[in-house]
């Protein structure tokens, strides 16, 4: 009896167990109405599918209608992910973009949380079809991976609170308490060329808001886009001087796939050219930013 | 409760902890006061600090409820519910290779185990993921599984060691082979003596699952973290107290069902003495392990 | 394999971070602790009531949770704790200090009746009898699992990664965010440096029970 009434108890606790676990699958799965990406797919469309070579990527996807794409969910107005779960900003806008040009519905999109320290890693081994995710093309990153664009041109900048006299520009954090994002390319930038500046790396650099406004550090140093987008939401804070370093962002792709990277770029330059990178832009980042020429996609 | 630390106060003994306890809970929440003026203040208890709990700026309650609740304690306890059992299994099987006769076989085992309980979880998790290249998921259950089997393992040894040798030397005398002696004799009652340091390591388990972040696995603590990001900081200390709630309520009724089960488990007689043995590390963790039973 | 061993200086500098992180908390924990196991077996029952909801909390928390408390909702209460190593101390000590409580707390109950009826009947106080009598003889047994609590201290240092500390762990994301075809060795040796605190730690813990066990 004993032994009965015990087992009963392990069944219990193994079905809720299972109960939330399909809530929890269930949670992850877009939300969105069907039909709701029917608009960003009109210049691909369904007929876009066939024009794609046998067994490319590309083919691959559009068959398959979904794709998989790595984006940051903690960055205003490039990818930020609110309690419902779906990402929003302009990198998220372009992966909207490609998507529809493979024919693939918005509701065919997974999102997956890419973090600075996972971008190469979901890349290599196919967790993601792409990384759209202030993606900062550079050499060591390309041993890895290829990038396609850059379909952005970013650049290292300051941030401080609107009253501090002090700090104009990158030759002034000498001495100066300096937040950034510990193992990112600002802070690789700031011991590299700026060695006087003392470096305080957090997790996110949302997380540096809060100590700047204590007064704990002086500054925070990342892409100007990301700075103007903090600056925006708050009137205590002002980004500072020229940008010091240049920043093309890229979409990461699978190395070696040059056939998809070459139609990446390809899509890229087209939305260049109609006006839907503008559209993009003014829908997220622009709210808030001027709204900048296109760069010139680099295909090496 | 007795003690043996002090007499059941008397009439006196038990005025002055009256006043005690009136003194103390009065500078306590004289303390609370000065903590909560200090904050209000600074506006914490303003409502535009906590309508994200009710009528979020942006989207809807029902959308900041569903996230903290189904989207991150699911996956916090999805990683958890796979983890449990694995490095329970896993654990199981190291402290029996630990417990091995040849010490030539045995070496091995010390080895992973000191291995596996001399690495941050958080390190083990970002290994799996770059180099064993696996998913967020799977490698947040890999660094919670290899971490916690290794300290059910040593939890076992200590639970074998702190056994009454007469249990294996009974077991010999009626015949049972080695293994049978093991297997039905000794790990039971190991299991059961260690069963709070076991369910203690469980919490650990369901806690560091929250590590998850440094391979971007959307569990509890990461949706609080996102949420926070997309509400702005303001909100931090709304979503934080509800992630601590969260944790709390868990872990605690974690805790108090496997008291339960403990109570309901132990032989006939003293629901008490498991528990009680356990606690102690005269007859529990460490005290015979010079002389090893099996 | 080069940029493993150009990366040594900069290993160096994080492990000694790391060392000191762990030195402190432990010191810290282990006094913080000593004081909150003795309120709970303590005659008075607020203070027993008060240490249990210490430990209990504490026990059940996330440590990166209790180090958002302090990095971000501490200074809304007008606290504002320097950045960095200190706040680090603060949050790992405190965190610890409620499982060597627990440790400790484990470690008074393992000592015979005996003593402390004995302590009792010569007219020693609560006070005289736990901290003359008890505690000297309860170290003993308390030893091993107060070094495996350390151990696991040493580890979690590893979460001030995150909170303004460039200790191992941070030092190991710098170096490999510099060289990422090299990320996996890069993290191997800050894997080998932990291991340096950690085993040898393990080991003690052994000898000392095998100590102790003999000398029962």
């Amino acid at each position: 009896m004993r032994t009965m009434r015990r087992r009963g108890a392990v069944a219990v606790l193994a079905a809720s167990v299972l109960a939330l676990t399909a809530c929890g699958g269930d949670a992850e799965e877009p939300t969105e109405e069907p039909g709701a990406g029917e608009e960003t797919t009109d210049a691909g469309g369904e007929e876009g599918a066939a024009e794609f070579a046998e067994g490319s990527t590309m083919a691959e996807l559009s068959e398959a209608g979904s794709i998989t794409i790595g984006t940051k969910f903690d960055q205003p107005l490039f990818g930020l992910v609110g309690p419902n779960g779906e990402p929003e900003g302009f990198d998220v806008e372009i992966g909207k973009i490609i998507a529809g040009e493979l024919g693939i519905e918005e509701d065919g999109i997974t999102w997956v949380e890419t973090i600075s320290q996972n971008r190469e890693s979901f890349i290599e081994t196919d967790q993601v079809d792409l990384v759209i995710a202030t993606y900062t093309i550079n050499d060591d990153r390309k041993e890895r991976i290829d990038f396609a664009g850059p379909y952005y041109e970013a650049g290292q900048s300051i941030l401080t609170l609107a009253d501090n006299e002090d700090i104009q520009g990158p030759d002034d954090l000498a001495g100066k308490k300096v937040c950034t994002v510990s193992g990112s390319t600002p802070e690789a930038n700031l011991l590299e060329n700026f060695p006087e500046a003392e470096v305080v790396p957090f997790q996110a650099y949302s997380d540096c808001l809060t100590p700047l406004r204590n007064g704990q550090v002086d500054a925070v140093s990342t892409d100007n886009v990301i700075l103007a987008g903090f600056a925006a939401e708050s009137d205590d804070l002002e980004v500072r001087g020229e940008p010091f370093t240049e920043e093309p962002y890229g979409i990461g792709l699978a190395k070696g796939d040059d056939e998809f990277r070459d139609w990446v770029n390809d899509v890229l330059e087209e939305i260049f050219e109609d006006g839907r990178w503008t559209d993009a832009w003014e829908s997220t980042a622009g709210t808030v930013l001027p709204t900048p020429e296109p760069p010139a996609v680099d295909r090496y | 409760m007795t003690s043996v630390l002090y007499d059941a106060p008397g009439p006196v003994a038990r005025r002055r902890e009256r006043w005690g306890s009136v003194i103390g809970s009065v500078v306590v929440l004289v303390l609370l006061a000065v903590g909560a003026v200090a904050a209000a203040r600074n506006g914490v208890f303003d409502a535009d600090r906590w309508d994200v709990l009710y009528d979020p700026p942006k989207q809807t309650a029902a959308d900041v409820w569903r996230s903290l609740l189904v989207t991150g304690l699911g996956a916090t306890l999805r990683a958890a519910a796979l983890a449990a059992p694995l490095a329970l299994a896993l654990g199981v099987a190291l402290a029996v290779w630990r417990s091995t006769r040849l010490r030539a076989l045995r070496i091995p085992a010390v080895g992973v185990i000191e291995l596996f309980r001399g690495v941050p979880v958080l390190l083990m998790m970002f290994f799996a993921l770059l180099a064993l290249k696996l998913s967020s998921f799977e490698a947040v259950v890999f660094g919670l599984v290899v971490y916690n089997m290794a300290i059910v393992a040593e939890i076992l040894r200590a639970g074998l060691a702190a056994l009454p040798k007469g249990q294996a030397e009974a077991a010999y005398a009626l015949g049972l082979s080695r293994p049978q002696t093991l297997f039905t004799i000794l790990l039971p009652q190991a299991v059961r003596l260690m069963m709070p340091s076991l369910v203690a390591q469980m919490v650990v388990l369901l806690k560091d699952s929250s590590l998850g972040f440094i391979v971007g696995y959307q569990e509890l603590l990461k949706v609080i973290q996102n949420n926070s990001y997309f509400y702005g900081n303001n909100y931090a200390f709304a979503l934080f107290t509800v992630g601590t709630v969260v944790y709390l309520t868990v872990n605690l009724s974690l805790s108090w069902f496997a008291r339960w089960l403990a109570r309901r488990t132990s032989a006939q007689g003293n629901p008490e003495a498991v528990a009680e043995a356990a606690q102690r590390p005269g007859t529990g963790p460490g005290a015979d392990a010079g002389a090893r039973p099996v | 394999m080069d940029a493993v061993f150009a990366a040594f200086p900069t290993y160096l500098s994080g492990f000694a971070v790391t060392l000191q992180l762990t030195a402190w908390s432990a010191a810290i924990a282990m006094a913080l602790g000593l004081v909150v196991a003795a309120l709970r077996v303590s005659p008075l029952r607020p203070f027993r009531f008060f240490a249990a909801a210490y430990v209990e909390v504490l026990r059940n928390m996330p440590l990166t949770l209790i180090f958002f408390f302090a990095v971000f909702v501490l200074p809304q209460f007008g606290v504002i704790p320097p950045l960095g190593f200190w706040t680090a101390v603060l949050c790992l000590s405190t965190y610890t200090s409620a499982f060597v409580a627990e440790a400790v707390r484990s470690g008074i109950n393992s000592v015979g009746v005996g003593q402390a009826e004995a302590a009792r009947a010569i007219g020693l106080t609560f006070g005289q009898t736990l901290g003359e009598v008890v505690l000297p003889q309860a170290v003993r047994t308390v030893v091993p699992p107060l070094i495996n609590v350390f151990i696991a201290l040493a580890k979690n240092t590893s979460v001030a990664a995150g909170f303004a500390v460039v200790e191992l762990t941070a030092a190991g994301r710098r170096l490999s965010q510099g060289n990422p075809s090299d990320t996996i060795l890069l993290l191997v040796g800050v894997v080998v440096f932990y291991l340096l605190i950690t085993i040898p730690m393990g080991v003690i813990a052994g000898a000392v029970e095998r100590k102790v066990a003999f000398s029962r």
